[in-house]
């Protein structure tokens, strides 16, 4: 066993940073797009159900052919890690979008009219009241996304991108195993660290509901 | 004394058709409290939000400070008129004293100065700021969560307030001791207020003068001394319908 750890040990630390910055990337992107679209949708309701809907499709093309779809086109096939991660950005569009726009839409309304009566302008009463009221709904989404990337992130080895996948495809080849787990173990362990930590943000964020009045 | 709101002819019609306010005239003078009274669905809401456009009237106008509403700044017409809702109006995730002092947090003065001011408001609606001022709404009954409601509404000088039931969801007692509070307290201000409630004891014992709304039109504007004393059958009727109780009991113990 030490003597696999130390033929190794230094390529799983090597290939757990990558598998983070594929995932990473992926996150960023998913959230810089798909909080302001889920905001925007919040605004233009009639668009809502159109626009999740192909966050959805998306999130049902299995992971392999998603990486194969993409493999081929130009500029993006040139790298395996870009195909990697635009495809890991599709899949985690869906929970963040829709968790954004349910988030908002689910704050009571009569504190948006509040904030309205009291004189805030349409930014303030995003930054002051929406955004903090759905904060912990929003990173609900992130989690659900994160965690379900770092899942998907093995199979991006499949296409050459790197990351844990790498050791489990090998492992897998020559019916070895400790490969397999040597990808596996650190695959889970990287999903629950993410999964804990975003919980306890999420928790940070939440906000206590009022009781009827006693 | 001069008309702090006025209402001319000012009708609501929603988009269904249904008429919830019809040409409503009405002056409240500076410095006075207008009682509204009226069932629910008698457009006594719908009036006290066309004037800080929550709500736009469909027909005539009104008037703040002499000043058409439609005309003025939207953001700046509702900073200077507080407003205060039944229950459900503070921001969960604001302590009381950020959320008295948000108006003056939107307009970007020093925090110094925006603690100051909550903790001053606080005080002067009888909360105590070294105890409550770092509390969140759940954290507070619902009376004292009516008394941050307040404050907040107090804390840019609004020149008028709105109030809507503002004490419909507290017990008895709890609302005896706001109302006591809110009327000193505006005893003290001079502030010009319009306070919609079907409470009757409530219009008698804040308002200056009371208005009665019957499916969305005046049916008296009296003084509280002038309502009890009317023959209008619109207010005999629901006079007797506060009373029910009590007369019931009188005939009991005949």
């Amino acid at each position: 066993m030490s003597g696999f750890l130390e033929q190794y040990g230094g390529e799983i630390g090597i290939l757990t940073l990558e598998h983070l910055w594929l995932t990473g990337a992926a996150m960023l992107w998913a959230t810089a797009i798909a909080v302001p679209t889920g905001v925007w949708l919040t605004r233009r309701p009639r668009w809502a159900k159109p626009v999740i809907g192909v966050a959805n499709v998306l999130q049902t093309i299995p992971s392999l052919a998603m990486f194969g779809f993409l493999l081929p086109l130009p500029w993006l096939g040139e790298r395996a890690a870009r195909v990697a991660i635009v495809a890991l950005t599709a899949y985690a569009l869906l929970p963040i979008l829709r968790n954004t726009y349910a988030g908002i839409q689910g704050i009571d309304r009569s504190l948006i009219e509040v904030a309205r009566a009291l004189g805030l302008t349409g930014a303030q009463r995003f930054f002051k009241v929406e955004l903090p009221l759905a904060a912990s709904f929003i990173l609900a989404g992130l989690r659900t996304a994160t965690v379900t990337c770092v899942g998907i992130a093995t199979i991006a080895a499949a296409v050459g991108a790197g990351g844990l996948g790498e050791l489990i495809f090998r492992g897998v080849a020559s019916i070895d195993n400790r490969l397999v787990l040597a990808g596996a173990i650190p695959a889970a362990l990287l999903a629950l660290g993410v999964d804990g930590a975003l919980g306890l943000l999420e928790r940070w964020f939440r906000v206590p509901t009022v009781q009827a009045a006693p | 004394m001069s008309a702090a709101i006025e209402f001319r002819e000012v009708s609501f019609t929603l988009p269904q058709g249904r008429q919830l306010l019809a040409r409503i005239s009405l002056t409240v003078d500076e410095g006075t409290t207008t009682v509204v009274l009226g069932r629910s669905g008698s457009g006594k809401t719908t009036l006290l939000r066309t004037v800080n456009r929550m709500v736009d009237a469909t027909c005539g106008t009104v008037l703040v400070g002499g000043e058409d509403v439609r005309r003025a700044n939207l953001i700046r017409l509702r900073r200077r008129i507080g407003y205060v809702i039944q229950e459900t109006g503070l921001f969960p995730h604001m302590t009381a004293e950020r959320d008295v002092g948000l108006l003056l947090e939107a307009e970007g003065r020093p925090k110094e100065e925006r603690l100051r001011r909550s903790h001053e408001l606080l005080a002067a609606v009888g909360l105590d700021p070294g105890q409550f001022a770092r509390r969140y709404p759940h954290q507070l009954s619902g009376g004292q969560r009516q008394r941050v409601g307040l404050a907040r509404a107090l804390a840019a000088d609004p020149a008028v307030l709105l109030m809507d039931e503002p004490f419909g969801a507290l017990d008895p007692l709890t609302r005896a001791e706001m109302q006591d509070m809110l009327r000193s307290l505006l005893q003290r201000l001079r502030m010009t207020v319009l306070l919609v409630t079907h409470d009757l004891d409530e219009a008698l014992l804040l308002g200056d003068r009371i208005v009665l709304l019957e499916e969305g039109r005046v049916a008296a504007h009296l003084e509280p001394d002038a309502f009890l004393m009317s023959q209008e059958p619109a207010v005999t009727e629901y006079v007797r319908a506060f009373h029910r109780g009590e007369h019931k009991a009188a005939e009991e113990r005949r």
